[in-house]
């Protein structure tokens, strides 16, 4: 892994501390070994928000600086064992289950999104695609909440379209929690159509119950221009700007 | 001391790739073959020779690492 492009936060040099429409809001990207979706993560927050991010690697044990932290996609620690189990134990989760409890916004991503369901952050785990194919495609998902701090944006009901890359994404919880996190508008995304991995519920997506913490297995950050195909996922990286303005009251006036 | 670790998919949980597995030795001519679960092989080699110690410990390994009991169960032997 290159240790330069990790130990220069370019975002923050380039930036002031206060942006031309008031405070900056902070993001990090979290780098396991074998995080392969880092690269898109920073280029979307910087190329959608023009907000600070700085990679911040696995080793990390303050997260205090930061207002929204992305775990991306890859392969952590090889995917052994399962995928995201060894890197629930890295230095820097400590630090994440702390911002979590703060109330902090965390997306993960795909590999993110596995790593958040090891940890304990999110309920359910993840099995091998019922069909065994690693499924690289474009996915439709509807947007089954806009409550959560990344689908603010969105309109409830809306479909989406957002690529999808993985073997595991075929997720799975007992029965009482399927019923928990429907009672408690925690179901984020839904496939539509195709089911691409036999997910229970056609679940894309979940968030906590405060709806600060995200984990889906689409990869927004791949849909943020129409070069790419689609910019159905710039709305997640707007709408987690926007629940930050608000509560921190620097909704930007302009001319004011 | 030698500690063998066994996970296997929870059994009220659906193991696609013991499925495909079953399917293919079906296909072989193997139809008495109703189920197949796949799962993960672990040998551990302990510093230890207290048995009971052991035991405790890998159970701790199994329930904090090696298992996720939301989708798997583990059993392991001691020699």
């Amino acid at each position: 892994m290159e240790t330069s492009r990790l130990t220069a936060p370019a975002g923050r040099t380039e930036h002031g501390p206060d942006g031309p429409q008031g405070p900056l809001m902070k993001f990090a990207v979290i780098v396991f070994p074998g995080s392969n979706c880092d690269v898109d993560c920073h280029k979307a927050v910087e190329d959608v928000l023009g907000q600070p991010v700085d990679y911040v690697w696995h080793t990390a044990s303050d997260l205090s600086g930061y207002d929204c932290i992305l775990l991306p996609g890859g392969f952590s620690y090889g995917d052994y064992l399962r995928c995201g189990a060894i890197a629930r134990f890295a230095p820097v989760m400590d630090a994440l289950v702390k911002a979590a409890e703060e109330g902090k916004y965390i997306l993960g991503i795909c590999n993110g999104f596995q790593i958040l369901l090891e940890a304990g952050l999110l309920p359910g785990a993840m099995l091998r695609n019922r069909s065994l194919k690693f499924r690289c495609d474009q996915a439709a998902l509807r947007v089954e909440t806009t409550r959560t701090a990344f689908t603010g944006d969105y309109r409830k009901g809306e479909i989406l379209s957002i690529p999808i890359a993985h073997g595991e994404g075929n997720y799975y919880c007992d029965e009482a929690t399927l019923a928990d996190l429907a009672a408690h508008d925690q179901i984020v995304f839904r496939y539509v159509g195709e089911n691409p991995n036999g997910s229970l519920d056609d679940i894309a997506g979940i968030c906590n119950r405060a709806g600060n913490v995200v984990g889906m297995m689409p990869h927004p950050e791949r849909a943020t221009s129409r070069l790419l195909g689609s910019e159905d996922g710039r709305r997640m990286f707007t709408s987690v700007l926007n629940a930050w303005r608000v509560k921190h009251g620097t909704a930007a006036v302009s001319g004011a | 001391m030698k500690a063998t670790v066994y996970v296997t998919i929870r059994q009220n949980v659906l193991d696609p790739q013991g499925k495909a597995v079953r399917d293919a030795l079906g296909s072989l001519g193997f139809e008495e073959v109703k189920d197949v679960r796949i799962g993960k092989y672990m040998e551990l080699e302990l510093a230890t020779e207290d048995r009971a110690a052991a035991e405790a410990r890998v159970r701790e390994m199994c329930e904090k690492l090696l298992a996720n009991p939301v989708i798997e169960e583990y059993r392991f032997e001691l020699a």
